[in-house]
């Protein structure tokens, strides 16, 4: 009982990770239709971007800010120059230019930083909280820093003029233009957010599978579950999914053996597919004409 | 000139390689409803469309002595054009609420908009029993009533209508065509509306163009046409 309790929290703190980085897919997905196939990878390069700062002496929570104001910059801008020439390309055109940022991003961070394995430290000690014999600190930190980042994009994307403007813009873009809203903006501003909350994602998993090339892949294909789990078109639901998701593939791992982890996701995406295809959370819509 | 509000000269519009409009002239004068009357496929909802670029046009379009041809949508809403367009453009998944507080977006001025919101309750007072409601859950009279608030939320100096009576009850139009002579007197606020029920368009209207197959035909004052019997009988067929 004992270490089924300890593996679900555990799960609950890499779900918060998932969590993260679902909401960045659904965000990205919610204005275009699409998966940001890249969205991992960008994460990582933002990881290796804080861990270059860290060696050159910098204290970790300026890293931490200046790491995640970066990432939301390059996201603006990868928009703006790689993604906006196809915006109205066919689907296929546009993973195709997702999958060639993951190999640019996964190779010159190869090529920059090498493929050796780092260890990348976390913010918070050693000893865990209150000597509690559940959760490390980092565990619990990490979790926290979720659901403070969730929090303000809850409140971001609910009660400022800016984040409903981006809603408008992601539901209805004619409508967006009528009323004023400079939608080809939004959109990079969604690139933007959804880059910083990647940022935020590496950093917070870096310490536990530690930095290297590939370190996002299997975070983004648990995302990717959690996202579709929760329903790809309702952001509090990938939050959940990906919640769900982490403690699933803890518990899996520990009664029949971590060869099944990665095997659980692939399960989860294609059992929702076929039986849910709206997932757990999405959203009827209700119109009349 | 200064009473003219929107100048339109020799306005092309295609879609792709379909030409929709052929050269169109007209005017909407300061605080004035100008209607555009033709049968289906004339080009009347592209003449709305063209006027906020939302489809490729030639042509003079100038809005207060301001050239606007060339401008992106959003920029010339932000110069005070606003569109109830075709369909409504209603946000389905937000509350009726936030349909108005998006329509009031590129607005600085706090409070007036906050005494805007109680006019259009005022104007619409379903919309206030609505308030929190889905959007897309509004009947279609209910949904016409909050497009027409959203465009108004912007505070504009020129009103697109893209046929507001479409799919209404009889009453609930005539509802709705009080309030925009109402709005009319009230802010001097000029309006382009594109009409299918002719008779009607034709009372709430000072002038008239009729356009067919994207060329104006006929215009003049609302009353030389209505009391034209040839031009009702071969156009308006009433």
């Amino acid at each position: 009982m004992d270490l089924l309790i300890h593996q679900v929290l555990s799960g609950l703190a890499t779900g918060g990770i998932y969590a993260s980085m679902a909401l960045a897919l659904v965000m990205i997905h919610q204005a275009t239709h699409e998966i940001n196939f890249a969205q991992g990878e960008m994460a990582m390069f933002a990881t290796y971007l804080a861990w270059a700062l860290l060696q050159a002496g910098l204290p970790y929570w300026v890293t931490f800010v200046l790491t995640t104001v970066v990432s939301f910059i390059a996201g603006v801008v990868i928009e703006r120059v790689v993604i906006r020439p196809v915006e109205n390309a066919p689907v296929l055109a546009v993973v195709t230019v997702f999958i060639g940022l993951l190999v640019i991003f996964n190779s010159v961070a190869g090529w920059v930083f090498s493929y050796t394995i780092q260890p990348f430290p976390s913010p918070f000690p050693e000893q865990p909280f209150f000597g509690n014999r559940y959760m490390s600190s980092h565990e619990i930190g990490s979790m926290g820093i979720t659901l403070v980042l969730l929090l303000m994009l809850f409140v971001f994307f609910r009660y400022t003029p800016l984040g409903l403007a981006m809603r408008s813009a992601a539901q209805n873009p004619v409508s967006a233009r009528l009323v004023g809203v400079r939608v080809g903006w939004m959109l990079a501003l969604g690139w933007g957010l959804a880059a910083a909350i990647g940022a935020i994602a590496g950093m917070m998993v870096a310490p536990v599978v530690f930095l290297e090339p590939n370190m996002m892949g299997g975070v983004l294909l648990y995302a990717f579950a959690g996202a579709l789990l929760g329903g790809i078109d309702n952001p509090g639901g990938a939050v959940v999914g990906g919640f769900i998701v982490g403690v699933l593939e803890n518990v899996v791992g520990v009664y029949l053996g971590t060869e099944l982890k990665h095997t659980v996701a692939l399960v989860l995406i294609v059992s929702v597919l076929v039986v849910k295809p709206s997932g757990l959370f999405g959203k009827v819509h209700v119109s009349r004409v | 000139m200064s009473d003219i509000l929107l100048q339109v000269r020799g306005l092309h519009a295609q879609y792709g390689q379909t030409k929709v409009l052929h050269g169109l002239d007209f005017d909407v004068k300061a605080g004035g409803i100008t209607t555009i009357l033709g049968a289906n496929g004339a080009g009347k909802t592209t003449t709305l469309r063209a006027v906020c670029a939302m489809v490729k046009t030639q042509g003079q379009i100038t809005l207060g002595g301001e050239r606007i041809d060339g401008k992106a949508t959003e920029n010339i809403v932000r110069m005070g054009v606003a569109h109830v367009p075709d369909g409504r453009g209603t946000f389905l998944n937000f509350s009726v609420e936030e349909n108005l507080r998006i329509g009031a977006y590129t607005r600085r001025d706090k409070a007036e908009v906050a005494r805007d919101y109680e006019r259009m309750y005022g104007y619409f007072p379903r919309l206030k029993e609505r308030r929190k409601q889905q959007a897309g859950t509004l009947s279609g009279g209910e949904q016409q009533m909050l497009a027409v608030s959203r465009a108004l939320m912007l505070r504009p100096r020129l009103l697109l209508l893209d046929e507001p009576s479409f799919g209404l009850a009889p009453l609930v139009v005539q509802e709705m065509f009080e309030i925009f002579k109402a709005i009319n007197q009230a802010d001097r606020i000029g309006m382009l509306l594109v009409e299918q029920n002719a008779s009607l368009a034709l009372k709430l209207a000072d002038h008239a163009y009729l356009l067919e197959t994207g060329k104006v035909v006929i215009s003049g004052t609302s009353e030389s046409i209505r009391n034209d019997e040839s031009v009702r009988r071969s156009y308006l067929g009433y």
